[in-house]
């Protein structure tokens, strides 16, 4: 008789989704199923938040323009219902079109991501740090050649203290989007002639927050280090976010806490972002494999009122990690 | 583990210099220092491994991962705007990105300028910013030539000396932006390999200060 065994039969790949799945269903996420097509409408009017500007559309034979989803969130967003009192927690497997930078054609992206929408606190937050370090561990326990414990960093940053200095900078909306490039390349000398040039005249304060400024977005550093670096200079930063960032690491075990990283090189765009954003590397792999972040402005932009935070891992650069590099 | 600093370097006038810096600060290579046809060097001593590439290759080795670390223009960077980490400006390989015309040219601002440039890119930001509308002819040489044969009506090119140009019969009419150098990283690299490439970053500073 045929001795088909699934465990045997199921690729790198299909192991770790089915792994995470149940990580992410042990803490009460359920899978989102979502549609194939959405309306193109809803992306051309959010085009800034999605990672890439092009987007697949056809005209359906009801003469809609609609599109394959270049993103996933926004279509979990405008497709489930405001509950601000409750919380809904989701995962969900899906296929995203982005165009590639490599071969600047196309591509169909594999995303495995959870969505957290409503009555969003610490413990929801805390709860999806820990589920992104977490998935994080997974691929290195589940690597073809040589698992290990993998190592792998969880690089967070928190919005509101970056927007905090710029505010202190008189900074617009404008000059943020030109100096959110440079910030998060690391690149000091022209985040520096930058602010000289949005800043021509600073007075003590703005000098002091420029400095400090230009100082977190080079240096990143372990948890400790950074926060009592933040609060060393309670006039110029949000102690509230700190507070926040040192309560949500608090709750992480010591073996995850390991993996976090402070760095305000990784900045976002606060009209959709607030409080933490995250990305996720792991040894092997030359891009972030997991984003993700707090996105209640993004709600609100859309007329929701609940809160809303969550990650997603980027499977298609894990595809040669899990199957080992022969027949890859 | 591989516990290596991989770089790349330009091959070139800019990679020798960029080699030294390195060397400098620490990171010599003696197997670099006596090629033959080799491409690839690795000091065990020291830990770092460079490999020799085409200039306008090495953001993308960086940016792969393929290099950690690795030495581009801001021409190169502005043009492809890779993924990478920008950490140093080493100052040197100065140059400019400039527009430049034969002698006696002037935009009537009518119609639309044909700009001949190796760095499209760069080209249609600096005349996007100003309303201009133009025609990109993108060339992959020689670009000093085009207005001479009535192909562009002007250039966008890197100018160091500016004897090429004038060589050719150009002049520079305006200077788009100032390049030099880079010290990039790749974004992952940088955070396992952190404590070393801030170490370097150190040295390097020192050096130039």
């Amino acid at each position: 008789m045929n001795d088909f065994d699934i465990q045997r039969e199921m690729s790198g790949l299909e192991r770790f989704i089915f792994t995470l799945r149940a990580l992410y269903g042990k803490s009460g996420y359920r899978q989102y199923q979502m549609s194939k097509f959405e309306e193109y409408d809803l992306y051309a009017r959010h085009r800034d938040f999605l990672a890439s500007e092009q987007i697949l559309s056809f005209t359906d034979t009801d003469g809609k323009l609609r599109a394959l989803k270049p993103d996933v969130t926004l279509s979990i967003i405008k497709n489930l219902p405001d509950r601000p009192e409750a919380l809904q927690k989701l995962y969900y497997d899906e296929r995203v079109y982005r165009v590639s930078s490599g071969s600047g054609r196309f591509q169909e992206l594999r995303q495995l991501g959870l969505e957290c929408m409503g009555a969003v606190d610490d413990g929801s937050l805390s709860e999806i740090l820990t589920l992104a370090c977490l998935s994080l561990r997974q691929i290195g326990a589940l690597k073809a050649d040589a698992p290990d414990r993998g190592d792998a960093i969880l690089e967070l940053s928190q919005i509101d203290i970056l927007r905090g200095l710029f505010d202190s900078l008189r900074l617009t909306y404008g000059q943020w989007d030109r100096l959110l490039p440079v910030i998060q390349s690391k690149n000091l000398s022209g985040l520096g002639q930058l602010l000289s040039q949005f800043v021509p005249s600073p007075d003590a304060r703005e000098l002091e927050a420029s400095e400090f400024l230009q100082r977190i977005a080079a240096t990143p550093g372990d948890p400790k280090t950074m926060i009592a670096l933040l609060r060393s200079k309670a006039e110029l930063v949000d102690q509230a976010a700190v507070d926040q960032l040192e309560r949500l690491i608090g709750t992480l075990s010591e073996d995850l806490r390991s993996m976090i990283r402070i760095d305000f090189s990784l900045a976002g765009n606060s009209r959709y972002y607030n409080g933490i954003i995250f990305q996720g590397y792991v040894q092997g792999v030359p891009q972030r494999v997991l984003a993700g972040g707090q996105y209640d402005r993004m709600m609100e932009r859309m007329g929701r009122r609940s809160k809303a935070c969550g990650f997603a891992l980027y499977l298609n650069l894990l595809e040669r990690m899990f199957e080992g590099r022969e027949g890859a | 583990m591989d516990t290596y600093l991989n770089i790349a370097l330009p091959k070139g006038r800019l990679g020798d210099q960029s080699y030294g810096l390195l060397k400098a600060a620490g990171l010599g290579c003696p197997e670099l220092e006596d090629p033959g046809r080799k491409l690839v060097f690795a000091n065990p001593e020291n830990l770092v491994r460079y490999f020799w590439v085409k200039p306008s290759d090495v953001a993308i080795y960086v940016e792969r991962g393929a290099a950690d670390l690795g030495i581009a223009g801001k021409d190169i960077l502005n043009e492809y705007q890779p993924d990478v980490y920008e950490l140093l400006d080493l100052g040197i390989g100065r140059c400019r990105m400039a527009v430049a015309a034969p002698k006696g040219f002037s935009d009537d601002q009518r119609g639309t300028l044909r700009v001949a440039s190796k760095f499209s890119r760069c080209a249609a930001a600096w005349y996007d910013a100003k309303g201009r509308d133009i025609d990109v002819i993108h060339l992959n040489g020689s670009v000093e030539i085009a207005p001479v044969l009535g192909l562009s009506d002007v250039i966008v090119d890197i100018v160091e000396t500016g004897t090429t140009l004038r060589e050719n019969g150009l002049v520079v009419i305006e200077e788009v932006f100032p390049v030099s150098a880079r010290l990039i990283a790749n974004k992952a690299g940088y955070k396992f390999k952190e404590q070393r490439i801030r170490a370097l970053l150190d040295r390097l500073s020192e050096r130039r200060s």
